[in-house]
């Protein structure tokens, strides 16, 4: 009873950056407690993804996918995994945060009736009874040390807080599970999604960010001159709420309590103050980048280095020195 | 751009099919939105003696689509429930100021409660109100686990839709198209009722209480249960056992040009 189960959605390609890390939090929670832990792939690419995945350090990548699991649902995934821990020895079933999971598994810990740890940080200790994280709250303003007390229980863990694996020694057993049948919620139905096009990097895969915020004026004025300098660096493009409340950029852009939770090498905050919900999805980011009209904007006080420039100048000029050198 | 604008077609269809419909909104009451929290010397606990409360942020989105809901139609009854001793009074009035028609609290008589305890008692409620539709706040600011609604939804064998940032009721009210702020873009999703949904921040824009909602509100029924009666199974196994800062940041350098940033990164290697 110490061994731990990681959950991945396999329903792109290749594995994310994200799916990774949660391989990598599967091996630390597996050494904490003394034991091993197994990947579970849920979804239309399990079977394709299952060599690379076996190669993650795990004792088993289990692999399961039928037409209920074509398109996500969180009650189809809820109880597709729910079905596959049954009759299975478990302690702890894991996964990256990620909108599915901050959808689907806090149905699953009803469903399985265990308590769970939204989003967490850190392992700080795990046994067959207990298990103590540390995750955020106050809007990442604290740290609290929370511990689950029971056999068993359901982790969502935090991307950006842990490394992949180490490269395995020997690769893991693969082994498809069939999916059994009702799994799909009758009142559920999954109608479309709507993604903004961009050959940009995916904000939770980019070692480069450039985030903007109101300070830019919108699409017609300072943001073109900031997409120029992301696609300079190579980097992804972020955005604020404002911006996006504000229609200039897309939902899925957005870094913060509400939107994604970032930590890449270089963050580069354009024209945006630094609220206390903005500096949450971000302030984790190895190296931070301000460049604001105010001094007193409160990103100063996260950053490593600060611009205290009109963006509509400082930008354009970054961008012209870093085409300079090439790159 | 993605206004909570409601359902024109709600107006026909729920005046025209003559049941009522009964929407449940679940808050919590949090520490108001800038409040400065401390952590107790012990580093135990948070220090909350001079720190005001308000309804959670989200939780109120929830209070505002369920009026929008009701002012769309005729004959919707909005409930307002927490999980919560005494002093959470004051933010079911707050929803009841808003607007709410009635409220129930479950006490819990001094118990610390996990996530699966409140969703518990929550169910217990909703079982007792049978309503067409639970809505919630898609997290609490305070301790931001963001789990309860959702394990709800799971005890209750309910459809669920997170991060939703447009509700939209069906012509024959019987279902709800929701478009959810998911990782990649934009979900829809369509959900039979009764279902469970959680409330995104550009959901709607909640209104600010008026005079007479607030008069009004002092003579709305709020129905206390305890928990014990609730069926309760009564073993929390989450808790938070400590507290403490943020790791300090060094400060960071102010640079005077482009040329020295690309230089400053340069050293690092990082560009």
């Amino acid at each position: 009873m110490t061994d731990t189960l990681v959950v991945i959605q396999a329903a792109a390609a290749e594995l994310s950056k994200s799916d990774l890390s949660a391989a990598g939090f599967g091996s630390q929670a597996a050494s904490a407690a003394g034991g091993v832990f197994d990947i579970l792939l849920l979804g239309p690419m399990a079977s394709s993804l299952s060599s690379t995945a076996a190669g993650l350090g795990a004792r088993t990548v289990f692999t399961m996918s039928s037409g209920e699991l074509e398109a996500y649902t969180a009650e189809a995934y809820a109880s597709a995994v729910e079905a596959f821990l049954e009759g299975r020895s478990w302690r702890l079933v894991a996964a990256a945060t990620s909108s599915s999971t901050k959808e689907y598994f806090p149905r699953l810990a009803a469903l399985l009736d265990v308590p769970m740890a939204s989003d967490v940080l850190k392992i700080e200790s795990s046994d067959s009874q207990r298990v103590v994280f540390t995750r955020a709250v106050f809007v990442g303003n604290l740290l609290a040390t929370v511990e689950l007390e029971a056999p068993r229980a359901l982790v969502t863990c935090r991307a950006s807080e842990f490394e992949p694996p180490a490269a395995a020694a020997e690769p893991s057993t693969i082994q498809a599970v069939e999916a059994p049948s009702g799994l799909a919620h009758p009142g559920k139905s999954f109608v479309g999604i709507e993604a903004a096009s961009s050959d940009r990097p995916d904000l939770k895969e980019a070692d480069i960010i450039v985030s903007v915020g109101r300070g830019t004026r919108g699409p017609g004025e300072g943001i073109p001159l900031c997409e120029k300098l992301a696609d300079t660096l190579g980097a992804a493009l972020g955005a604020t709420r404002a911006v996006v409340d504000a229609g200039w950029m897309a939902n899925e852009f957005q870094i913060g309590q509400t939107g994604k939770i970032v930590a890449p090498e270089v963050y580069i905050a354009i024209g945006l103050s630094g609220s206390i919900q903005h500096l949450a999805g971000m302030r984790n980011s190895k190296t931070i980048v301000a460049i604001n009209m105010d001094p007193e904007a409160p990103i100063f006080d996260v950053a490593d280095f600060g611009l205290v420039a009109d963006l509509f100048d400082a930008v354009p000029e970054l961008t012209a020195v870093l085409e300079k050198r090439g790159g | 751009m993605l206004g909570g604008g409601l359902p024109s077609i709600a107006k026909k269809v729920l005046s025209s099919q003559g049941g009522e419909v009964k929407l449940l909104v679940t808050l919590k009451r949090t520490p108001q939105r800038d409040a400065r929290i401390r952590i107790s010397e012990a580093g135990d606990s948070l220090d909350l003696d001079n720190v005001q409360f308000e309804v959670n942020p989200f939780d109120e989105l929830a209070v505002e689509e369920a009026l929008r809901i009701r002012e769309a139609g005729a004959e919707v009854e909005v409930v307002v429930v927490t999980v919560g001793g005494e002093e959470c009074q004051q933010q079911l009035i707050s929803a009841l100021a808003m607007g709410a028609d009635r409220a129930v609290r479950v006490e819990p008589s001094g118990q610390s409660l996990d996530s699966l305890r409140v969703a518990g008692a929550l169910v217990a409620v909703a079982r007792r109100e049978e309503p067409d539709l639970v809505l919630a706040g898609k997290l609490a600011v305070d301790d931001e686990c963001g789990q309860v609604p959702a394990m709800m939804a799971g005890l209750l064998g309910w459809p669920q839709a997170n991060q939703a940032s447009s509700v939209e009721l069906s012509e024959d009210a019987s279902s709800l198209r929701v478009v959810c702020e998911v990782d990649a873009g934009l979900e829809t999703v369509t959900l039979a009722l009764p279902a469970v949904v959680m409330a995104d921040l550009r959901l709607n824009e909640p209104r600010y209480a008026s005079l007479p909602g607030i008069m009004k509100a002092k003579k709305k029924p709020v129905e206390v249960l305890a928990l014990d009666e609730l069926g309760d199974a009564g073993s929390t196994r989450s808790r938070v056992t400590g507290f403490r800062a943020l790791e300090e940041k060094s400060p960071g350098v102010r640079i005077d040009t482009a040329e020295e940033l690309v230089r400053a990164l340069e050293e690092r290697k990082l560009v």
